[in-house]
This record gives C-alpha cells, structure tokens and sequence, in this order.
C-alpha cells in the first residue's frame, strides 16, 4: 500500500470519469461542487487547528490577562513574562526538559541498538526457532503498557530501578521493541544479500559486511524507528506518572500536571500554555520534517502482514 | 589456477552461510534479554500478584482467585468498566465515522489536499497529555473560549460548567479522543479507499452510477475490511485511555467518569492494593484479548 499525506495518487483515479463541461448548467454545477468542497475543508482545517493556535496567542500574552475572565481572543499585549515564569517553575525548567531529552534519547538509542541487531539477525537466514524469536520478540505489542503497569512498579523496584530515568527508558524501550524489530526485519530483508556477499569475497568479516553494506542502506528503516522511539518517550504520560516520585526526576507531561496542582489550587493558565507549547512544537516541527518516516511507520505498525 | 577459483570460491561462501547462521542468532539474544527481563517477567509476575494480597510494604498472603471474586462483587470496579464501555461505544464509531468523512474529503488529487491531510493529523502527533490540557483551558468555564464563543454567538448566555456533570463530561473527553486520534483512522481508511482498483468505478460510472451511489453501492462495501480494522484500532485506543479522563475531571464528580485504567492506576498506587490492582489488569487484558483476535481476523481475512 502507498498512501502519504503529501504524495498524492498518480493519476486521479478516484474521481468518476470527468464529464466534459459541454453545457453551462453542468459547468456552473461543477464550480458549486468545488466551492463546497472548500468551504468544507476549510472550516474543518480550522477546527482541528483552533486549540493549537489559541494555545500560541495566550501563551504570549500576560500572565494576568492569561486569566482574565471572561478571556480574550488575541493578545492585547504581547508579552514573553510565561516564558520567564515557566523558565524558573519548580526546579527550573532545564531540569524537566533534561530529564525529557535524556529519557527520549536513552530510549531511542537502546530501541535502535536492540531492534538493528535483532532485525538483522531475523532477515538474513533461518534458524531453528527463528520464527519463535521473531514472535517472542512481537510478543510486547499485545499488551500495551497501561496494563501492565503495577507489575513494572514491582519489577523495576526489585531491580533497584525505582523512581529512575533509566528505568523508565528501559520501559518505553520495551514498548518499542516489537515495532523496531519488526521494521528492521523488513528493512534488512530488502537489502539483496549478494552484496554484503560480495563484501565479503573483498575481505570483509561477516559483521563487517552486515555494518559497511547493509546499514547504511538500512537508513529509512533506522529514522523510522528512532522517530517513534522518540515521539513515545517524549511524550508518555501515564508510566511517567508512576514510576517517578521526586521532583527533580519528573519528565515535561508531568510537569505539565505540577502546574496544575501547583500551588493553593489557582492554575497559572498562560505558564500552563507555555508547557504544552514546549511539548507540542519538537513533536509538530518533527514530524513536519520527516512526514514521510512517520505516515509510513504508521502503516507498518498496523496493516501488518 | 584457474580450476581452484571456483572450488575456493564455494569454500569461503559456504563458511559465510554457516557463521553468518551463528551470528544471526547471537545476535537477536541482546533483544529477547531485554523483552524477558522488562516484559515476560512482569507478565509472570502479573499473573502471580493477582492471586496474592499484595501491599506495597508488609506480607503478601496468598488469596488464590479470591481478588477476582471480590473484582465482580466490587461496585466501583464495575462501575468503572462501564464508563470505559460508555466511552467506546461513543468514541470508537465516531473516529470512524469522522475519519471516513475526512477519508472522502481529501482522497483525491486536488491543489492544496496534501496541506489539509496534515492539518488533520496533526493533533495526532503531540501527545496525549499536552492535548488533555489544551481542552481543560478551553472548555474552563471563567477563561475558556468555548464559553465566550457560545455567548459570542449568542447560543448561551450563561457560562457552562462543562466538566462538573457527568454527561458533558464525558462529552468532552469523547470530543478530545475524537479530535485527537482521528487523523489516523482518516490515514488507514484513505488507504482501503485508494486499494478499490480504479476499473469498478469507471465501470459503475458507466453504468450511470452517481457520486452517492457509488459511495453506498461500491466504496463503502468493498472498503468493509479496512473499516472493521479502524474500528478495532479505535476500540482499543478509546478502552486504554487515561488522560482525558484524568486530567479533564480527575476521574469526577465522584468516580461517575472513573474508566479502567484509572481504575487500575488508583488502586495500585494511591491504595496500594497492588495485588487487587493487578487482578483487575488481568482482567483488562483479557478483555484487551478479545478485541485482538477480532483485530487479527479481520487482517487476515482482508490479505484474502
């Protein structure tokens, strides 16, 4: 299946054969249909994009006007004073935001590490039980995090890994490694093996030639894999909540819920905006980016064959 | 010299064959490690703790099914099952519908169309706790827009207190899954629409079939696989919810929006009851089960 959001079909197959405008009534029709269309469109386009864009304007106006009643729409002022309060909020935002990316990129690296070695070694030859691995390995898919929560609390506890990023990561690891293995799979078995083969007559050691020949041109696979590593442990909430307990431990979603509570109850709204703001825009610039990585992923982790 | 080339040549492909076997597997070990120390072990121990008293501190008594007995006598545990049913049965046909809406609109190559498919599947991409909030503030009674847009357009004159009942509590955190997830829905369905070979069109355009009658008569049925799967992919999306509840109502007023997870969640980490916590997982997972094998079925039978 190729489906993208930004490709479109080759030919526009999908629309009735076009009736050729030979009168003006059906020409007239025509550019009704079309104004409807994008009427449509349109308006839907700014309901879906409504909540973020409010977020943006009440995250620069003042933190008084932030939670003016009845509010504003636009910004009657622009004013960066959420930043500066979010920026020493609690322990300082730094703290959170390092935990943040040092939690993604623990994640990451050991999601693209396990799932590249695994992937290669299910996509080159069959061995005894290698179809048991390769299930074993999907096995984690089935049950999703949610539901296996208060056994990770006791797990992780047993193994001293209690209330640490670490852990956490090794967690958000587990989760991705049935998708990652399964894309590295896929992505090795379509490399031809003549030419690590071929790699190898010039002298090359048989990892030697898996590492020159193949991962190189595994790159796709390996973005794509990395790109969902890092959207889940930037963005968990629920294990996050959890397994964290101390203050200066807590990644950004959870700091998000800090605010909230913070403190005699009164929500400070436009230092609120602020933190959604920082935790959306990686998530959106990222995923403008590598649109392509990121619809075909999707594809993979769920028409799967 | 030149005889021995090819006999050396078959040697050394053979011993790459053979240590390249080797290899693969030492290679998967690290992975398959990692998946049984982080989820085969808590699995197992899942499955041991839901048939224990289990406190965080203190002895663990073994019960055997005596935590699944008391789950079905346990009002709040049923009660909290039927709020994350409610919440499926209302989100799940929704995503659907809303996504085969969108899927329509933006099938086809036109100027622009690329724009819009992302403008839909943006909210997708940030997560689920940043989404939750933006909602909190917007449907906030004393700063949220959504009451001054109302009153803006004279629909209501009074501010609503949308998350202290239950029904528009439920309502908005229906409209935040809703808002949220249905650019993937809209992803998968344009694909099943897309996978409809073009000649069964033309040739019911042909026959004279209009645009609706294509749609009910052609599209729809032969797209009925595809929609199944989006189906269950919602399903089990809106059953594993947590944050729209939790952070749009805190589970409130009373535990009236209280769905599963919350359940689970405050159970095992609020009273402690790890083992009863893990009973009702067991029993989430089983229903998690069910909701698969249907998933899986209607994958297969669309491969055939």
């Amino acid at each position: 299946m190729t489906i993208s959001l930004t490709r479109t079909l080759p030919d526009d197959r999908l629309a009735p054969a076009q009736p050729i405008a030979s009168t003006p009534r059906r020409a007239r029709r025509r550019r009704l249909v079309g104004l409807l269309w994008w009427s449509t469109c349109l308006i839907l386009a700014c309901l879906f994009l409504f909540p973020l864009v409010m977020v943006l304007l009440t995250s620069v106006k003042t933190p008084a006007e932030a939670v003016s009643s009845p509010p504003t729409y636009l910004p009657r002022t622009v004013s960066f004073a959420n930043f500066v309060n979010l920026w020493h909020a609690d322990q300082g935002l730094t703290v959170y935001l390092g935990n943040s990316i040092f939690v993604s990129v623990a994640t990451v690296v050991m999601t693209l590490v396990l799932s590249t070695l695994a992937g290669y070694g299910l996509s080159r030859v069959r061995f005894r039980g290698s179809t048991l691995v390769f299930l074993l390995l999907l096995a984690p898919m089935m049950v999703p995090i949610q539901a296996l929560l208060t056994p990770l609390y006791v797990t992780l506890l047993n193994l001293d890994l209690r209330d640490s990023l670490f852990g956490l990561a090794c967690i958000y690891t587990m989760s991705q490694i049935p998708f990652g293995t399964f894309v590295m799979r896929n992505a090795f078995a379509s490399i031809p093996a003549e030419l690590e083969e071929a790699a190898w007559v010039d002298g090359c050691g048989v990892l030697d030639a898996a590492r020159r020949v193949s991962l190189r041109l595994a790159g796709p696979g390996l973005a794509t894999v990395a790109l969902f590593a890092f959207f889940t442990a930037w963005n968990e909430f629920l294990a996050a909540l959890v397994l964290l307990s101390t203050d200066d431990n807590f990644t950004v979603p959870v700091l998000l819920q800090n605010l909230i509570t913070g403190q005699l109850g009164t929500i400070d709204w436009g230092m609120l905006q602020v933190g959604v703001m920082i935790t959306s825009i990686p998530c959106i610039v990222i995923f403008l980016l590598l649109q392509r990585y990121y619809v075909e992923g999707l594809l993979a982790g769920s028409v799967k064959s | 010299m030149t005889l021995h080339v090819p006999s050396l040549m078959v040697r050394r492909r053979r011993s790459f064959a053979s240590r390249r076997r080797t290899i693969s597997v030492l290679l998967t070990l690290p992975a398959l490690a990692f998946v049984a120390v982080f989820f085969f072990i808590p699995l197992a121990v899942m499955m041991w703790m839901s048939l224990n008293e289990w406190p965080l501190l203190g002895d663990k008594r073994f019960l055997g099914v005596g935590n699944y007995v008391d789950l079905f006598g346990d009002a709040d545990f049923l009660h909290a099952l039927a709020v994350s049913s409610v919440f499926v049965l209302l989100a799940a046909p929704l995503t659907v519908l809303i996504g085969l809406g969108l899927a329509l609109l933006v099938k086809a190559r036109r100027r622009g169309v690329s724009v819009l498919r992302s403008v839909y599947f943006l909210p997708l991409v940030i997560g689920f706790a940043p989404a939750a909030y933006i909602w909190l503030w917007l449907l906030n009674p004393d700063v949220g827009l959504v009451n001054r847009i109302l009153q803006d357009i004279g629909v209501s004159s009074t501010s609503i207190q949308w998350l202290v009942h239950t029904g528009t509590a439920i309502a908005a955190a229906v409209t935040l899954y809703v808002w949220k997830t249905v650019g993937f829905s809209m992803l998968l369905l344009m694909g099943g629409i897309q996978a409809i070979p073009p000649e069964i069109r033309e040739a019911a355009a042909m026959d004279g079939a209009g645009r609706w009658r294509t749609l009910i008569s052609i599209t729809l049925p032969m797209m009925k696989r595809t929609i199944a799967l989006v189906l269950v992919f919602s399903t089990v999306g809106a059953f594993l919810v947590f944050e729209p509840f939790y952070i749009l109502t805190h589970g409130g007023p009373g535990n009236s929006t209280t769905g599963i997870v919350q359940w689970i969640f405050s159970t095992s980490f609020f009273d402690y009851q790890l083992g009863y916590g893990a009973a009702g997982s067991v029993v989430l997972l089983a229903v998690l089960i069910v909701f698969t094998t249907f998933q899986l079925r209607a994958m297969r039978e669309e491969q055939t």
